[in-house]
């Protein structure tokens, strides 16, 4: 200790904190998502409730599903229901203000953020945001901590807590595995209303504002998920105030946005770290620095 | 070091009445640990998809690293500062510290639905995620402060190797690799100590930042962007009121004297780091305007109440009287207000201001969850009453032990 010098300390400051914290490349989070990528506009001014996305959302995922008939049971609208591990996608009914006695059902599933707050959670990356804009969980990877559920605006990753192997996240998929056999997603493939659209996002808010702008009575003038979190991937079209069909009310700021920040001021490139590493060095070094101070830890 | 007192194994036995108590508190967490990794969180636990994360976050996880913050805070002042007089209360904290983050790191892996993938995050980097941050910082740290701890093992047997039977032959070869550690330890230690120091700011900092990204689902009162520095300085003010605590808890069940001089110094350095805290605290409400919420009478705004008035701002006051630096009892009493303030802002930040949008039942802690976690918190109670009766972290006056000692324990 008495014969070290404050260049090695440095040195060992350096060595030390690159090796302590994560790289300052992958701390920069928000990489800009591929702009022909692929969204659902839902127009809920059309959807009747008849629960067939959830009913085909079950078959296309494995998932035990009764019997089609049983979805016809509208007595399940009595109390709102939210996708879980058994379901990855739920519709529930709401009064209507404008029109009583005319309720308007809305399903609600993954929102396929464009900047997803899941995403950058993640402890392990588990989950990614795919090219084609689905934001998919890699089974492999996750650890099961569930700080994705923490993190989404939209409340929706769902856990497996019964199970004591391998419990998994549960959430829309956006019909990942079939869309890779060329298909579209199983609930816009069902739905007899045509409730939903799919397509490449930027045509989506296209035709959205366009039905807005044609038919002002029918909608409000709102396109839902178009700023929210810095824009989903899912649309949202709906005839009545959204905070009345329990939407989140939620700013255009991506979710992650603030929280990256703060990581990448700590750690910017490790210069915090490192230079609080050196000064604590140095006011060790300076404390200690009587020639006859033998050194004890 | 100081010449009258040094630290000695306790020359105490190990069961007591109290003892056993925690032993059976123990023993009944582990049954319940073992539903747990049998039948799954859901079996023991009443988490559920809008409340993912309960006690065993909010307590084991975020209250214990809080908790242990004596650890880097007394390092800081003894190690890096130098000051000679604290060197005593160096190696209790640095053993809460040690046994704490050995437990915040079993609350983890019992707490994550896949424990047996716990090692992932070693491998599998994100960057952007203030989880990841915390856990390998955690991690890290958790080895810095083995590596810490290792020169009070060395020296507990160093020249008193004496290995039964046939093994006896192998002292002088083992006396020789404690020698050689010891001298190696010596001359590298500090690169731990300030590793040590800087590791804990970065991971208590990054606590704070977890909740962040919760977003409007958590309450106004504690969503701000300076929650990591609001964690910093609350762990920072945490450090020296557990020590005191500890340190006096450990005197009475021990029977000691307590070292009042080095407490009270302790305790005076408290106030201004308090004091700190408690401007940031009130200030970032004075700019956000959460006030308001003060204004409705509900669990948040009584539990916002509870923290700061009890949590801080009495203990402040208590800590900038002589009267109370100079009384045992008033000074264990103001360090517990500290110590139970920051556990209940921990839990507070993870629990109570977590308000997810679509509840569809309220998370309440089941009995067995408590029961895990009491049992948790025995048995580091009961690592800690062992390991200072075998290693020489408590520090005894060098004359002989007053032989009319009397000891009671204390949870
Ligand atoms: S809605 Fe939630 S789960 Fe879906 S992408 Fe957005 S943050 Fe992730
Ligand atoms: S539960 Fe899995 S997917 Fe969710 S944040 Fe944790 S590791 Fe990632
Ligand atoms: S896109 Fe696929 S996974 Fe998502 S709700 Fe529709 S059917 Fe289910």
């Amino acid at each position: 200790m008495a014969n070290l010098t404050r260049r090695e300390f440095l040195a060992g400051a350096a060595v030390l904190g690159a090796g302590l914290t994560p790289s300052a490349a992958q701390a920069s989070g928000g990489r800009s998502p591929a702009p022909e990528r692929s969204g659902v506009l839902v127009d809920t001014t059309v959807c009747i409730g008849c629960r067939n996305c959830e009913y085909a959302c079950k078959q296309a995922h494995g998932l035990a599903t009764p019997p089609q008939e049983a979805y016809e049971d509208r007595s399940v609208f009595a109390r709102m229901r939210r996708p879980d591990d058994t379901a990855l996608t739920v519709v529930n009914r709401y009064e209507n203000p404008r029109k009583p006695g005319l309720p308007v059902t809305v399903k609600v599933q993954c929102m396929h953020c464009a900047q997803p707050a899941c995403v950058s959670a993640c402890i392990v990356g588990a989950l990614t945001k795919a090219e084609n804009g689905a934001v998919v969980w890699d089974t492999d990877k996750c650890i099961g901590c569930r700080y994705c559920m923490i993190a989404c605006p939209f409340q929706i990753p769902a856990f497996e807590y019964h199970k004591a192997l391998q419990p998994r996240i549960m959430k829309c998929d956006f019909c990942f595995e079939r869309r890779k056999a060329g298909r579209i997603p199983a609930c816009v493939e069902i739905c007899p209303m045509e409730v939903m659209t799919f397509g490449p996002r930027e045509e989506l808010v296209r035709i959205a504002k366009d039905r807005v702008r044609r038919f002002p009575e029918r909608y409000v003038s709102h396109v839902f998920g178009e700023f929210e979190v810095g824009g989903t991937d899912w649309l949202y079209l709906s005839g009545v105030d959204f905070a009345a069909l329990q939407f989140p009310r939620l700013g255009r700021s991506p979710a992650p946005g603030v929280s990256e920040s703060i990581q990448h001021g700590i750690f910017a490139y490790f210069i915090p770290p490192v230079s609080l590493y050196a000064l604590l060095g140095a006011v060790m070094w300076i404390a200690k620095h009587s020639p006859e101070s033998g050194e004890e830890a | 070091m100081d010449r009258f007192m040094r630290p000695t194994p306790l020359p105490r036995r190990f069961l007591t009445p109290g003892v056993g108590v925690l032993i059976l508190l123990a023993l009944n967490g582990l049954v319940f640990l073992a539903g747990r990794l049998l039948f799954g969180i859901g079996a023991v636990t009443n988490l559920s998809n809008q409340y993912p994360w309960g006690i065993w976050i909010g307590i084991d996880v975020a209250a214990g690293v809080a908790l242990a913050a004596g650890g880097f805070t007394t390092a800081a002042l003894g190690h890096v500062m130098h000051r000679e007089q604290y060197h005593a209360v160096v190696r209790p904290a640095l053993l809460t510290a040690l046994l704490g983050y050995t437990f915040v790191a079993l609350g983890v892996c019992i707490d994550i639905g896949r424990p047996y993938y716990i090692w992932h995050p070693l491998v599998m980097w994100n960057g952007t995620s203030a989880l990841f941050e915390v856990g390998i910082c955690v991690v890290i740290y958790i080895h810095v402060l083995y590596i810490e701890f290792l020169p009070v093992a060395v020296e507990r047997f160093l020249g008193r190797v004496a290995l039964p039977g046939p093994l006896a032959r192998l002292n002088p070869l083992a006396e020789r690799l404690l020698a050689a550690l010891d001298r190696g330890l010596a001359r590298t230690m500090f690169v731990f100590i300030i590793a040590g120091v800087v590791l804990s700011t970065l991971h208590q900092s990054s606590l704070g930042t977890l909740m962040v990204i919760a977003g409007p689902k958590m309450h106004p009162l504690w969503q701000t962007p300076i929650l990591p520095l609001l964690f910093l300085l609350s762990a920072v003010s945490v450090g020296f009121p557990m020590v005191i605590l500890e340190s006096l808890l450990a005197a009475r069940s021990f029977g000691l004297k307590p070292e009042m001089s080095v407490l009270a110094g302790l305790g005076r350095m408290t106030a201004p780091l308090l004091g700190v805290y408690l401007a940031f605290k009130i200030g970032d409400m004075f700019v956000r305007e959460t006030f308001v919420h003060l204004a409705t009478f509900n669990t948040a705004s009584v539990m916002f109440m509870v923290e700061v008035l009890f949590g801080v701002v009495i203990p402040l006051r208590m800590f900038m009287s002589r009267a109370v630096l100079k009384s045992p009892a008033l000074l264990l009493t103001a360090s517990a207000l500290v110590v139970a303030g920051v556990a209940v802002n921990r839990v507070d930040n993870f629990l109570i201001a977590y308000t997810p949008p679509y509840s569809l039942r309220p998370y309440h802690p089941a009995f067995g969850e408590v029961c895990v976690t009491v049992g948790f918190i025995s048995l580091l109670v009961l690592l800690y009453r062992a390991a200072v009766l075998l290693f020489p972290v408590i520090s005894l006056p060098d004359r002989t032990l007053s032989p009319k000692a009397k000891y009671t324990v204390h949870g």
